[in-house]
């Protein structure tokens, strides 16, 4: 891949190039004290000179002197929201004079580019690419906007405390899936194309050659976000989490977690959603409206007289072996990616690294 | 831009109406749909729909049979959505998306004796796949019936079973578990016990299951002290559906997805999962 570097005063022509392309700039800023993904004005409310400090139920963003856009990891969402929206309307009944009419709710989309996604995120994005599109039916809501997205990915310079991608094997280089790649160094960024989207966009941009030292840099600055305290257990190993479905960790963790949901919420990769009817007044026209559900609510296994799973360490165990177990058996792989945004987020601290290493070490459910 | 359109009959709902309707007991109701389609629908028996009413919702309904170009559904009124769905009249309108699931295999079943195991209110699924054994008599062996109620008028299609059990060929036979007194053509007990007096060769069988899990896993006990290898079992599983074609994550049984895996699974398929509290 030929990089070209572009100086950190030219990288606004970047964000001119995407507009004069048609595409809505989305990209990371801070807001309400995380970073989030927002339609950007112009490159200035990017999160400039933030990092964030992050441990088992805690984030925190905290100013550096720096003037680096992306030294920080993740925030709370990156992508989920955009395509697999957290209120998707679906399709309209309405009574007519005629009879009961049905049509798809219209979806408007526009080319959007995305400006700051990791690794990890890419990986989210195949593994939701897989389940919605490549499902029993493909879910042309996602695909519609799918279709238009220009990704922008970023290698990450540093991780996270809660970071663990390496163990996965999804970071922290952003090695697919993109049309541009950046490398960001405290004097511009090296940029690199990964498709004929990415190079015309990359034609437009004043860059100089890259220099050996910048190259040796950003490898340099990798090298060092490979550097994490977590590891998963590998995939193997976690297919052994359900031999352990009696394991008395589940309780352990059942006495701590609040089965608030927050976990799946931001996890890139989880899909769980539920269908309600919104009807209008007369109750002559209803909308069918899918919105983001979770296997920590109640609600989620219940059939009339019954809940399948009416014990939060069975929906905490639901959680965990859905996620990096039966998961392998549904997409190939596990549905982890190593964001560690479950771990940050979740209000208890629950980390499941160590739930599934704690499940995993004892031999007391073996046999 | 706009968006591909959603597939009729599958994710966008097609309009069906209510031709006819037949109360088989108390609550308990089948709806015959006239569909509004060009296209033929296609089938197998096991497989499910989703029903609408406007503003109320969807559920998960078993398709229990067609006849005369009429799809039949056949409904127990337990809550929000089923209630208002059997209160309809004739000549009202409902969305219907489907068939979704995996079916009896019906076909591959052939020259076999078939052990029908049902328990509680009736099971659509079954009923349904027994009528088809019962009109294509030649192509099985033993036809065995078994159903358990608690109490014998909970049992849904009375006159059937009579008429299933007066081919002759086609043993009928029925528990009550919480009568006092036997009535003719009754046994006082659970559905499982009713296995010992069953006729049918255990080495060259099918065995096709519904009802609550309790009562599955009692009889699958039953079954391999009859020496019924788990390989002859298929059974229908229950769980909460809002997408019904593997999309939305809520009817997941370990790997499983019981709406496009099942609902009809073979038993050795899912055995590791079957029966475990909470999973
Ligand atoms: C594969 C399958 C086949 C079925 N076949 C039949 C049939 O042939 N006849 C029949 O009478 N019933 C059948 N059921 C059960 C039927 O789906 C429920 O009785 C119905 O969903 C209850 O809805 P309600 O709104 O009246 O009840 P409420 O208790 O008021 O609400 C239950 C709500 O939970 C949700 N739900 C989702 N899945 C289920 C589920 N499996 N069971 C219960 N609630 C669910 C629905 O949104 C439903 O509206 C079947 C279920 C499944 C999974
Ligand atoms: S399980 Fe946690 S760490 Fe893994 S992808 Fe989901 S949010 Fe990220
Ligand atoms: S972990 Fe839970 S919420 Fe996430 S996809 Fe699996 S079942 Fe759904
Ligand atoms: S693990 Fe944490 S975030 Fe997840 S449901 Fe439990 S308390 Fe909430
Ligand atoms: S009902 Fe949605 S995945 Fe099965």
């Amino acid at each position: 891949m030929d990089k070209g570097f572009l100086p950190r005063q030219q990288f606004p022509e970047l964000y001119q190039a995407l507009t004069k392309a048609g595409y809505e700039v989305i990209g990371p800023t801070v807001k309400d004290g995380a970073i989030v993904f927002s339609p950007l004005a112009g490159f200035e409310q990017l999160p400039t000179g933030w990092k964030e400090q992050t441990s088992p139920g805690r984030y925190q963003l905290e100013q550096t002197a720096g003037q680096r856009c992306f030294y920080w990891n993740t925030g709370p969402q990156a992508l989920k929201p955009w395509l697999f929206k957290p209120e998707q309307p679906l399709w309209q009944a309405e009574q007519t004079a005629d009879g009961l009419c049905f049509r798809q709710t219209p979806e408007q989309v526009q080319p959007r580019a995305f400006i700051g996604l990791r690794g990890c995120d890419l990986a989210a994005l195949k593994i939701h690419d897989q389940h919605f599109l490549k499902g029993v039916f493909t879910d042309p809501y996602y695909q519609a906007q799918r279709q238009q997205l220009f990704i922008i990915a970023v290698n990450c310079a540093r991780s996270a405390s809660t970071c663990f991608c390496v163990s996965t094997g999804d970071g922290p280089t952003a090695t697919f899936g993109f049309d541009m790649l950046l490398d960001e160094l405290e004097e511009g960024f090296l940029v690199a194309s990964g498709s004929d989207q990415g190079e015309l966009i990359m034609q437009q941009l004043p860059l100089a050659n890259t220099k050996k030292k910048q190259i040796s840099e950003a490898k340099q600055q990798l090298q060092s976000a490979t550097q994490q305290q977590r590891v998963m257990p590998d995939e193997q190993q976690l297919l052994k989490l359900v031999d352990r479905l009696e394991h008395p960790q589940w309780q352990d963790v059942a006495e701590r977690c609040l089965a608030c949901g927050n976990c799946t919420l931001v996890c890139p990769t989880c899909f769980c959603s539920k269908q309600e009817s919104h009807s209008d007044v007369k109750g002559q026209q209803a909308d069918q409206v899918r919105l983001w559900d979770s296997c920590f609510s109640e609600q989620h296994s219940y059939i009339v007289g019954k809940v399948f799973r009416p014990e939060i360490s069975q929906r905490y165990r639901q959680w965990l072996t859905h996620k990096l177990a039966t998961w392998q058996q549904q997409f190939d792989r596990s549905g982890c990616v190593g964001c560690g945004r479950c771990i940050s987020w979740c209000p208890v601290g629950i980390d499941l690294v160590e739930e599934a290493q704690a499940l995993l070490k004892s031999e007391a459910d073996d046999g | 831009m706009m968006a591909d359109f959603l597939p009729k009959g599958q994710q966008l709902p097609i309009v069906a109406t209510l031709a006819d309707k037949q109360q088989e007991s108390p609550g308990i109701y089948t709806l015959h749909l006239a569909m509004d389609t060009d296209s033929s629908f296609d089938f197998a028996f096991g497989q499910f729909n989703m029903l609408y009413l406007l503003g109320l919702g969807e559920v998960p309904i078993s398709i229990m049979g067609w006849q005369q170009n009429l799809l039949l559904h056949t409904i127990r009124a337990v809550g929000r959505v089923t209630q208002p769905l059997v209160a309809l009249n004739i000549g009202a309108q409902l969305g219907l998306r489907g068939p979704f699931g995996q079916g009896w295999p019906l076909h591959q079943l052939e020259g076999q004796d078939l052990v029908f195991i049902t328990a509680g209110l009736g099971c659509a699924p079954v009923v349904a796949a027994i009528n088809y054994a019962v009109n294509h008599r030649k192509k099985y062996g033993q036809i065995v019936i078994l159903q358990g109620v608690k109490h014998h008028n909970d049992l849904l299609w009375q006159p059937q079973y009579e008429c299933w059990r007066d081919l002759g060929n086609c043993q009928v036979l029925l528990a009550a578990s919480e009568e006092k007194k036997r009535k003719y053509h009754w046994r006082l007990g659970m559905v499982t016990e009713l296995l010992a007096l069953a006729r049918f060769d255990a080495n060259h069988c099918a065995v096709l299951m519904c009802g609550p899990e309790i009562m599955m896993l009692a009889a699958l006990k039953q079954l391999a002290k009859h020496q019924v290898s788990d390989k002859s079992v298929y059974l229908s599983l229950e769980r909460n559906f809002q997408c019904g074609h593997g999309s939305c994550g809520h009817c997941q049984l370990g790997p499983y997805f019981v709406c496009k895996d099942g609902p009809v699974f073979h038993y050795p398929q899912i055995k590791s999962w079957f029966g475990l509290a909470g999973v």
